[in-house]
């Protein structure tokens, strides 16, 4: 497989690997995907109080597309708010990576991590 | 060998050129750059060996005309034509698969085993030259053929069909028109679109390349079973791993045979007009020499003088011919294509193939016509002795 | 002095023993006859070299040289082997056994025969890659014509026990076809010993060229097969087709080097495979796939537990290393050799086939073992699952959000 310079980029030097404690104010949690089919992602977000992501974290298993659509979606969602974050969409993750069409399910998980960890942040302020 | 007798059997094999061994000797271990991977793995290794193959199968086709993805490697020419005979039979209903009576034994015995899966055959006749006759093969269109198999040039004489004309006309009336190319290649222009086959089959071996590489050239629009299943390699038409080697050979052999062509026909075709004068003075019969032949074919025989015993003693004097084709010269029957020209068998069994190739040279013609004047002559002398 | 990639794929192909390509290097300039040609010497030349070489392969597995057939390879001689004895024997029966994890040419041949109307038994195997001889003799019917198991498994590289697997099929008068493509070099076979009646070879798996193999076929009792490839009565019938004296050269070459050295050789190759094995294994989660006893020295085959497998095949680039056979690896499709052997598809993904040989140096494993150190831990580091692990949560009871 041929990969872009930029998903080689990501995935030699992945931006934003690491954890949260996730009970920590603010820190939204999202586990997209399942080992069975290759791709386990993890994108923690922490928001400020002002609704703007303030950090961003991500741990994945999955092929080098997967680590590099989670690793760009960290950078992309700091300094965003939540709503502006819910914007981001696949086919711009894809256009970014230069995604080959066996690879864009990497972007749609991504894509699906933004949304899971912005459900567990609302989850969270309503509780 | 000790000796290095004239090579006039260019037909049977030929020797491989240096330009085609050198670009095959890193592919062996042989040279200073080692190349070795497997064409299916997935790392370095694998992919150069991938990258060689394609561009050995870009080099084939533009050879033939043909698109790259039309070229399947296989092991040689006999196993393209056995996987054009029994893989396309295999997929259609049973019916009639008609071939010429000359075809090489490659095309013959896969077509034998056809008629135990309710296969008919239908042997299309050659007249007194060799060609097509005309009759038989408007009565072998009548009889609505599904496959039709007829060799572009034949091995032992040299004779040419007229394959575009054949193709067209067995193409409309709905076969598929398989030819065998293995001994035009290199000798005649060859073009898959020009000449409207469904499928075609080379040989590298007969044209400086090595021995062990050979293609069928087939229209996608042919299906085929597999003559070899496991690993799906050649778009699971023939599995195994690629002889990557022979097939890198292969490609540059064709690249060089299509180069040197046209100038090497005409001075083949020079040296062989020039060595018939010669027989026929010597009072050769030269067979199907009315017919389009080969320029670096002669097919020949004297009278009450035998192939096998002419040939060993052309041998002993240093000048390697063939009595036959290579595959059926173990056996003692006459040519089989003699025959189907209607030759009388006595005649036939004393038949000598001079084959030519780009190292045959005007002086080692005029030697020969000498020594075989001198062989000749000893051996009539041993004949009226005998009588 | 490393040469990048590390080439650790010997059962993929191995170079072409540089002794072997001087053999064959002269049947590439002035000998150039067809085997065939009867009338003058470079016919007569290269069939005799053709001769010698079917000699020396005979030597390696103690067969008589009348029951080596030289074939393109072994994807060949596993297609003469299988569908030249079912079509022959298809009076007495149309029932193969043949084991799940066995090579594709024989998976796809027999999958062939069964849509010309055979029936097929596909075996599984024990956790360990083993055939279970009792299946195997349970699974026999009296329609049952040929059994065919492989010798040395290509993935995991576990040795089937043949000489059982023999007397059992010898017994009950069925024919037993053995791929021993993996095999020669690597384990004793001796076919006066071994009730095999067909077993094939390759050329290039065992330091010789591409394009060659071969196929023994039994003589006493005598074994029958219906040719595949017609034309011209080449191999006694059995295969038609102009031979290549510099390939059969090379392959006749090669396994005499196999039958010299594989004593000392095999020694040597176990130390590194040792080696490599204790290495990797000091890595926690990570699992020996096959049985570690019966297996040739030259593989080893690992997964890494959370790690992703087309990840892992990036992190080690700097290695020649296969995921999976080399004739699948073009699909991701998860390793169906691995799958029988009941690793899950995550397992089945993230191993990798390290496949030692000839040519390998100690300095080459010291470096592998030292990548993949830092490589695994590298993307366990990257690994939610990994974390999961850690923690103590079985990843088995955790419902993944479908996807």
């Amino acid at each position: 497989m041929a990969y872009s310079d930029k998903v080689l980029d990501h995935y030699e030097n992945p931006r934003n690997v690491g954890s949260f404690a996730k009970d920590d104010e603010g820190v939204a949690t999202g586990m997209v995907g399942a080992p069975a089919c290759g791709d386990v992602m993890k994108l923690q977000i922490k928001v400020g109080r002002d609704g703007v992501i303030e950090d961003a974290k991500f741990k994945t298993y999955g092929c080098g597309s997967a680590i590099a659509s989670s690793s760009l979606v960290t950078e992309w969602v700091k300094g965003k708010t939540i709503d502006q974050a819910l914007d981001i969409k696949n086919t711009q993750i894809a256009e970014e990576l230069a995604l080959p069409p066996v690879k864009i399910h990497c972007s749609i998980l991504a894509e699906d991590a933004i949304k899971a960890a912005v459900a567990d942040y609302r989850k969270k302020q309503q509780a | 060998m000790s000796f290095a007798p004239v090579y006039f059997d260019w037909n049977a094999t030929t020797p491989l050129e240096p330009l085609v061994r050198d670009a095959m000797l890193p592919w062996l271990g042989a040279s200073e750059t080692v190349r070795f991977g497997n064409a299916s793995s997935r790392h370095d290794y694998g992919r150069q060996a991938r990258a060689a193959i394609d561009e050995a199968r870009a080099r084939v086709a533009t050879a033939v005309g043909a698109h790259p993805t039309e070229v399947i490697f296989t092991s040689g020419g006999s196993e393209a034509n056995n996987l054009f005979v029994k893989g396309a039979a295999a997929c259609l209903k049973p019916g009639m698969l008609a071939f010429s009576a000359i075809e090489h034994p490659c095309v013959r015995e896969p077509a034998y085993q056809l008629r135990r899966t309710g296969w008919t055959l239908k042997e299309i006749a050659v007249d007194a030259q060799g060609v097509i006759d005309g009759e038989d093969w408007q009565q072998t269109l009548l009889a609505r053929p599904t496959l039709v198999s007829v060799m572009l040039a034949n091995n032992e004489t040299g004779v040419v069909q007229d394959i575009a004309r054949l193709a067209a006309e067995a193409r409309a009336s709905g076969a598929w028109f398989h030819t065998d190319a293995v001994q035009a290649l290199g000798k005649l222009e060859l073009d898959f679109r020009a000449l409207g086959v469904s499928a075609m089959t080379l040989s590298a071996h007969k044209i400086g390349g090595p021995l062990g590489a050979g293609a069928l050239v087939l229209d996608k629009r042919v299906e085929l079973a597999p003559l070899i299943a496991g690993g799906g390699q050649e778009r699971g038409l023939r599995s195994g791993t690629e002889n990557v080697a022979a097939i890198v050979g292969f490609g540059v052999a064709c690249e060089r045979a299509v180069a040197r062509r046209e100038s090497e026909s005409q001075r083949l075709a020079q040296l062989r007009a020039e060595l018939e004068d010669q027989l026929l003075a010597q009072g050769a019969v030269v067979f199907a020499r009315a017919a389009e032949r080969l320029p670096n074919t002669v097919f020949f025989a004297f009278d009450n003088i035998d192939g096998e015993t002419l040939v060993a003693k052309l041998d002993r004097a240093g000048f390697a011919c063939a009595s036959g084709s290579a595959c059926s010269s173990a056996q003692p029957e006459p040519s089989h294509t003699l025959l189907a020209m209607g030759v009388d068998p006595l005649l036939a069994r004393g038949a000598v193939r001079v084959s030519l190739g780009r190292d045959s040279t005007a002086q080692e013609l005029s030697r020969f016509v000498g020594v075989l004047a001198r062989v000749v002559d000893d051996l009539n002398k041993l004949a009226s002795i005998a009588v | 002095m490393l040469k990048f990639p590390i080439y650790l794929d010997y059962s993929a192909t191995t170079p072409v023993d540089p002794r072997v390509a001087a053999k064959m290097i002269p049947w590439l300039t002035e000998h150039f006859g067809n085997p065939a040609s009867r009338s003058h010497a470079y016919g007569w030349d290269a069939e005799q070299a053709v001769e010698d070489a079917r000699e020396q392969v005979a030597a390696l597995v103690n067969a008589d040289a009348k029951e080596i057939i030289w074939t393109s390879g072994a994807t060949e001689s596993n297609n003469l082997a299988i569908k030249g004895a079912a079509h022959f024997y298809q009076g007495k029966g149309k029932h193969l056994i043949t084991l799940k994890t066995e090579h594709k040419a024989v998976l796809d041949t027999v999958r062939e025969l069964e849509r010309e109307g055979f029936e097929a038994t596909y075996l599984d195997v024990k956790e360990n890659g083993l055939v279970d001889l009792e299946v195997l003799k349970a699974a026999i019917r009296p329609d049952t014509i040929l059994v065919s198991v492989m010798f040395v498994n290509n993935e995991v590289g576990v040795v089937q026990p043949i000489a059982e697997i023999g007397e059992i099929c010898r017994d009950k008068g069925v024919i037993f076809h053995v791929d021993a493509a993996q095999a020669t070099g690597k384990v004793d076979i001796d076919l006066a010993q071994l009730k095999v009646d067909l077993m094939s070879f390759s050329a290039h798996k065992t330091y010789g060229p591409k394009g060659v193999g071969a196929l023994y076929v039994r003589r006493k009792p005598r074994v029958r097969l219906e040719a595949q490839m017609h034309g011209g009565g080449h191999e006694r019938g059995m295969r038609s087709g102009t031979l290549a004296p510099h390939q059969i050269v090379g392959m006749g070459e090669a396994f005499r080097l196999a039958r010299e050295e594989m004593a000392s050789e095999n020694v040597r190759v176990r130390a590194l495979r040792d080696k490599l094995l204790n290495g990797l294994t000091e890595l926690e989660a990570t699992f020996v796939n096959g049985d570690t006893e019966q297996r040739v020295p030259h593989n080893l085959n690992i997964s890494f537990a959370y790690v992703e497998g087309e990840s892992l095949i990036m992190a080690v680039k700097d290695i020649a290393v296969s995921s999976g056979s080399a004739c699948t690896s073009a699909s991701l499709e998860p390793s169906y050799v691995l799958r029988a052997l009941g690793r899950n598809d995550e397992l089945a993904h993230s191993s990798i086939r390290f496949s030692i040989g000839r040519f390998t140096t100690e300095e080459e494993v010291d470096f592998t073992i030292d990548l993949l150190h830092k490589k695994i831990h590298k993307l366990r580091e990257l690994s939610p699952l990994w974390d999961m692990y850690k923690e103590g949560i079985d990843l088995d009871t955790v419902q993944w959000a479908a996807h």
